[in-house]
């Protein structure tokens, strides 16, 4: 047998091509095994772009099930906190074109974080248990209140409120969070002291 | 053209405003409410988090309000601001020094500093004792009091220089003592030879002291250029001063410190530059902080008409002041109120033609350039790995640029939107933890209660089985005791 082989040069060839695909494939059928990645690599690319609200206006309970959709090929114009800037980085994550945001989830809007009136709170602990974020303290007959650095600003816990004692209100605007918008091209800005003109500057 | 050499007294105004925000980081949270009498020296609002400064009433009088304000920011928004209506009589509190300083612990001296509400009067208003406090692995051995005007127009350092030579080299000391620095450098630029006689005057009291001077070119008084031309070494990009062992502060900053640890007193008061070809009388006055811009413009020969518009700050980075009423705050280092011929308005924007002049100018060596088109497409990606964050928005790019392009706006801008996203990223980290936290603990939750029912199930069939079951044994209970009954009667 060995010495057919050896004699004959196609199967000579052949043998080489046979043992050399069986030495691999047990190589990479192993590496599959030891290097396995956990998860979906996909989804947590995703979900590191969704703005994390966690609104559920996409439909989806939270921001890693929208993740794990779009994955699966959902649409990415669903996510109205994040945005034509989140359907842009999404667009460009996942190499489809940008398409505009779908209106039947919502529209882009400010930031905003919940805020409760304290006075009007009973202490229902409803809100507490819509809050997808752990956002809210209190407990059963004693007062609620949000932690504003925690809030997303979702909304789920204004329609439970039983007394409509839970307000949005903006989170950015205010000194803080201003920065200079983008000259407009028509240079009204100044060269030399910077920014905006006496006509601007009076009105 | 404001002459230095000699410093005024500004009039003492009828009120001040005091903004809780004069400084980088987070607001002060005021301390007095409305219709407190409150004294010089007292404070009126209190830090807030670690990157906050203190307030202080720079004189005696009765809080009459605390409302939003029109305040001096680029934004030309308002904050919030408490005013104070002077009596005149300018009573302090009593202020504590420490005596010996050298003998009380780097903590206790911070303190002072955080307490004295001391943030870089430089004009960038960073908290001086969380620069203070930054020290890295390998300690900080040069102390740079940074005698370099920021900008043309400007000559507040180089008044303080010459005033208060002493005080400045006094204030070196304690910083030095403070972060173990083996050597202070004293940096004047060159076109101020009085300053320099001044401060090598005072030096001689300082023996690890030395006064530098260099040539006049803007921008050299950034810390980072500075520091490339004293000691010819570079501040890692994204990185601070300390990370090479340098410190740099202001010369008012440093007399603060001094004034914080010997006098115990807080920053009230700063030298502020009046100048610009609208006033009859410029020059530097020593200012109560909270003084309305309009009133000290008054002191100098305000004439509003020739004015064009007023300046908070110099001419290459300061912004147009929307509302006089607003007041000095411990970063005005200039108000400059220019004719129209004397800064005039911008020529039209035309396109790049690539010349290449902006990248020449740029004392960050960056490209503007590149961040110019990068800032236009709002590319975040490309921005960061172009080191958008590295420019000091100096303006020379925007002054080179002969198609009269704003660059710096655009670096402003795509900066303020980096920072913003840099600060959304955070915030959506953390939502994404807590939200993840919070699925895992209501699986938890629905399993612990899944298994307490299978559990009480298990124990319930566990007793039928062995005919004890707990209904049928009640029924006997009841029947034993009827029984019982029924015999006792």
């Amino acid at each position: 047998m060995l010495e057919v082989i050896l004699g004959n040069p196609i199967l000579l060839a052949l043998a080489a091509l046979v043992g050399l695909a069986i030495a691999f494939g047990a190589l990479l059928g192993f590496a599959a095994v030891r290097f396995e990645v956990e998860g979906n690599p996909l989804s947590d690319q995703i979900n590191a772009i969704l703005p994390q609200t966690q609104c559920g206006q996409c439909g989806y309970p939270g921001c890693r099930p929208y993740a794990e959709a779009i994955a699966d090929g959902d649409s990415i114009n669903k996510c109205p906190p994040g945005g034509e800037d989140t359907i842009q980085a999404l667009a460009n994550l996942l190499d489809v074109e940008p398409e505009p945001l779908d209106a039947e989830h919502g529209v882009e809007a400010e930031p905003t974080v919940a805020y409760i009136r304290e006075e009007e709170c009973i202490g229902c602990t409803k809100c507490i248990q819509a809050c997808p974020v752990d956002a809210i303290l209190g407990a059963a007959k004693l007062m609620h209140t949000v932690i504003i650095d925690e809030c997303t600003g979702c909304d789920l816990c204004v329609e439970p409120c039983p007394v409509d004692c839970i307000d949005m209100i903006p989170r950015k605007g205010g000194i803080q969070h201003w920065y200079w918008p983008l000259p407009d091209g028509q240079n009204r800005g100044n060269l030399i002291a910077t920014d905006r003109s006496s006509e601007q500057a009076a009105a | 053209m404001s002459n230095p050499g000699w410093v005024s007294d500004c009039d003492m105004p009828s009120k001040l405003i005091l903004p809780v925000t004069q400084h980088i980081g987070a607001p002060a949270r005021p301390v007095v409410e409305v219709g407190d009498t409150v004294l010089g020296g007292q404070m009126i609002a209190e830090a807030q988090g670690p990157v906050s400064v203190p307030v202080h009433a720079p004189s005696s009088g009765t809080v009459t309000a605390i409302e939003a304000r029109a305040v001096p920011h680029a934004s030309g928004l308002t904050d919030t601001c408490i005013e104070i209506s002077l009596d005149g009589k300018d009573e302090w509190i009593g202020c504590e020094g420490l005596a010996n300083w050298r003998d009380e612990t780097k903590a206790t001296l911070l303190e002072r500093v955080r307490l004295a509400g001391i943030a870089g009067l430089g004009g960038a208003g960073f908290p001086t004792a969380i620069k203070l406090a930054s020290d890295r692995d390998g300690g900080i051995h040069t102390l740079i009091i940074n005698g370099t005007e920021c900008e043309p127009y400007i000559t507040a350092d180089d008044t303080v220089m010459r005033c208060f030579a002493q005080q400045i080299v006094e204030g070196a000391e304690i910083l030095a003592h403070m972060v173990g620095a083996e050597t202070v450098l004293l940096a004047v630029e060159d076109n101020k030879p009085e300053a320099a006689d001044a401060m090598r005057q005072a030096a001689v009291a300082l023996e690890i002291a030395e006064v530098v001077t260099f040539p006049t070119k803007y921008p050299s008084g950034g810390e980072k250029q500075l520091i490339e031309i004293l000691l010819n070494a570079q501040v890692p990009s994204g990185g601070i001063p300390a990370d090479i062992g340098v410190l740099c502060q202001n010369p008012s900053t440093a007399i603060a410190v001094r004034d914080a640890l010997i006098d115990g007193k807080p920053v009230t008061h700063r030298i502020t530059t009046v100048t610009g070809m609208s006033l009859k009388d410029p020059g530097n006055r020593r200012v109560m902080l909270g003084t309305p811009i309009r009133e000290l413009l008054d002191t100098a020969g305000f004439n509003a008409d020739s004015a064009d518009r007023v300046i908070h700050g110099g001419p290459m980075m300061g912004f147009a002041v929307t509302d006089l009423d607003m007041p000095v705050v411990k970063i005005t280092n200039c108000v400059l109120a220019p004719t129209r011929s004397e800064i005039p308005p911008p020529q039209p924007q035309q396109a790049c033609i690539r010349c290449g002049m902006c990248a020449e100018a740029c004392p960050a060596s960056l490209l503007p350039q590149q961040l110019y088109w990068y800032a236009r497409a709002k590319d975040q990606e490309q921005l960061e790995r172009h080191n958008l964050m590295d420019c000091i928005e100096c303006g020379a790019c925007a002054y080179v640029c002969p198609s009269h392009i704003p660059l710096v706006q655009y670096y402003r801008s795509a900066k303020g939107s980096l920072r913003e996203a840099a600060k959304e990223k955070v915030r959506s980290d953390n939502s994404r933890a807590r939200f993840e936290a919070r699925q895992e603990r209501l699986e938890r939750e629905a399993a612990a209660r899944e298994a307490k029912r299978a559990a009480r199930k298990a124990a319930a069939e566990a007793r039928a089985q062995a005919g004890d079951d707990p209904v049928q044994a009640a029924i006997e209970r009841a029947k034993a005791k009827k029984a019982q009954q029924e015999a006792e009667q």
